[in-house]
Parts: structure tokens; sequence; C-alpha cells
């Protein structure tokens, strides 16, 4: 197989657009996707300042390596979520990624905190997806907002979000539907703008690009992740894709060009009041982070009052 | 060939392939779900392969 471009042998057959590149067209024609991406939704501009969510997977990494490669203001933000040898590998690839192209990172540890997402998961009882999106959407937010970011990347690609879609259009969740953005604009003074520049690039092309450009990133998945139904929905919709090639692409990109819109509803207010626990806005008392640390505390509160772990102190 | 499974970890000796089309369908995979990959380099699905090949199959779906 030749490159489309130049004739070279090829390395990547992009099904999804009747391509195929050697090595240095395909980097250039990923560049090139995710730029236009950000250029057509009107993502962020060159001189603002973006906080990217870094998990060490191919895709954030991916994101980060173009970003900072085009001249852009990056700020890394990693979220260590404690869960084992996984989250411990996480880190290092990332802090590895950071240092050897001398980019700024940032790192948080739910550990530090006593809310390690297998304890929070132990002490609420709560699915781990769920509890850990709590945290993650708290602490970008308020990383955002503490490293003066104008605007939050994360690196959800295409098939990520072809598999929310497919979920939401299985079971008509107009609410999420209306949500599903590549762009979701601040509701409030202290949250910034939300973006996810991968979101038409496939898990395929992302990973191709990140081994071609010789990252190093954890291959293994978030063992919280099994039997997740995402991956149903990302494995049936593989099936459709290698039998009719460009289907996820025309469902995702066509879904924000002309289907979105009849999901559109005036935007509520957003949030009017402030939390007590952490600051950051909130629609009551505590906002659904604070209130989920309160749970934790209470759980393992009672849980030590049951053991008399207090009793002797 | 030795073929390796990652991130499972599993290895597996593999005989009387080709190309790199008839070893995903030797797997069942559903082309565009991995990286196939020898040394530095991917291969694409009409890339034709050797007895002494050590490749690695790894997979690129994430999140859940």
């Amino acid at each position: 197989m030749k490159c489309t471009r130049c004739r070279e042998p090829a390395e990547v057959k992009v099904r999804a657009h009747n391509s195929a590149f050697c090595r240095e067209c395909y980097v250039l024609f990923f560049e090139r996707r995710v730029l236009r991406a950000i250029e057509h939704e009107k993502m962020f501009r060159k001189e603002e300042r973006i906080l990217v969510a870094i998990s060490g997977g191919k895709d954030s990494l991916a994101l980060w390596d173009v970003l900072s490669c085009q001249g852009y203001t990056t700020v890394g933000f990693h979220l260590a979520l404690g869960i084992g040898g996984y989250s411990s590998r996480s880190l290092d690839v990332t802090r590895r990624f950071a240092e050897s192209r001398g980019l700024e990172l940032r790192v948080h540890a739910l550990a530090d905190e006593g809310l390690a997402v297998p304890d929070m998961m132990k002490a609420t009882r709560r699915p781990a997806c769920a509890a850990c999106g709590t945290a993650k959407r708290h602490y970008f937010d308020a990383a955002a907002l503490e490293f003066s970011c104008d605007v939050i990347a994360t690196g959800h690609n295409l098939d990520d979000e072809a598999a929310r879609l497919l979920g939401n259009v299985l079971h008509w969740q107009t609410d999420h539907l209306a949500r599903q953005r590549p762009v979701m604009q601040p509701r409030h003074e202290k949250f910034v703008r939300k973006v996810k520049p991968l979101f038409l690039t496939s898990e395929y092309e992302t990973a191709s690009y990140a081994f071609l450009r010789g990252l190093q990133y954890v291959v293994e998945e978030c063992p919280n992740a099994a039997g997740a139904t995402q991956l149903t929905y990302k494995a049936m919709l593989d099936q459709l894709e290698s039998t009719s090639p460009g289907t996820k692409l025309s469902f995702v990109r066509e879904f924000v060009a002309r289907g979105a819109a009849a999901f559109e509803r005036p935007e509520g207010e957003g949030p009017g009041g402030t939390c007590s626990g952490c600051g950051m806005p909130s629609f009551g008392t505590l906002c659904s982070f604070c209130s989920l640390r309160a749970e934790v505390d209470r759980k393992l509160r009672s849980g030590a009052a049951t053991r008399g772990d207090g009793a002797s102190r | 060939m030795k073929v390796r499974l990652t991130p499972q970890g599993r290895e597996l000796d593999v005989d009387g392939v080709k190309i790199v089309g008839d070893l995903l369908r030797r797997f069942s995979v559903v082309p565009g779900t991995v990286l196939v990959i020898r040394g530095d380099r991917l291969l694409t699905e009409d890339t034709a392969l050797r007895e002494d090949d050590d490749i690695e199959l790894r997979s690129v779906v994430s999140g859940g």
C-alpha cells in the first residue's frame, strides 16, 4: 500500500477517508485534522491559555503533543486517581512526557485527601466511573481557575463521542443530547469553556499518531472500565465501521452539524450560589463534588465508630 | 511468528499467515481496533509477514 500523498510505503490506512499515509504524511494529516476542528468549532485562539486534561493515555498525550508543537500555551493537568498500579504508571508517563518537552504540568492526587477512587467506591457504593467523573469535573474546573486558564481541553475522541451519542439516542436522553457538543460554553464566570479537539479523530488515528511520534503512553485500560456499557457500544460501532467505513465520522459530525439543533433549549440559569465546601459555583449549599466528599467522610467516620477506632484515642 | 497481544499480555506462536489481514482474521480482530506493530513500524493490512516476525497487536480501544 502506498501513501496517498507521496507514494512512499504507507504505515497507516485511514479507511474513513479512503486514504493511506507514510509516517511523515500521516503526522501532517493528523495535525491538520485536529487544527481544522479547533478552527472550525472556534475552540480557542493562539493567545489563550489552555488547561489540557492529561490521563497518560494515547488521546490526551497526542492532544498535548499537537497543541504544544503548534505553539499553543498549555498547562497539563493530571488528576491522580489512586487506582493502584494503573494510576502510578499513568502519572509516571505523564511526568516523563512533560519533563522531556519542558512543559508545565500540575498534578493533584485524590489519595492526598482520602478520596482515592477505590475508597470513594467503597464508602458510597456509587459506580467508580460516576465518582471519578464527578471528581474530574470539579478538579478540572478548579484547576482552570487556579492556573488562570481560558479553556479546558480534553482528549475525548471520535469513538468516545460516537459511543456516547449512540447511548443517548438509544435511550432518547434528550437532556444529554442537548449537551453533547465539541464546545461547551461556561455558565458561570468562574467556569471556562470546555472543548474536545479530537472529537473527529478516531481512536485508531490517535493511537497511530502517538506511536509514530514515539509517545510513551499507558496502553492498559482503567481496571474499572471492564464491562462498561460504553465499550459495548464501541464494539458495535466498530462492526458497523468495518462494513461501512466512515459511519462513526458521519454519525458524530452530522449530529453536531445538523442534528444537535433539534435538541437545543434555552440555557437555564447557571449555578447561582457558592459551595460552602470549596467556594466553587454551586446550585445548592454544597456542589456535587463536596456532597460526594461529605458522603465519603460520613461513611468513613461511621465505619470507624462501628469498629471503635476512635475509642482508645 | 510470535504475536504479542497488548495490553492483555498474551504471547502466541502463529503459523501459516501470509499478510497482516490474514493475521487479523485469525484472531477475529476488527480492522481499526488494533495497531499492528513490527519493530518501530506500523503495518497496513496488505503487508507481507515472515515466519520469523515478532508482531505486536496493540488494542486502541479505551474508555468506559
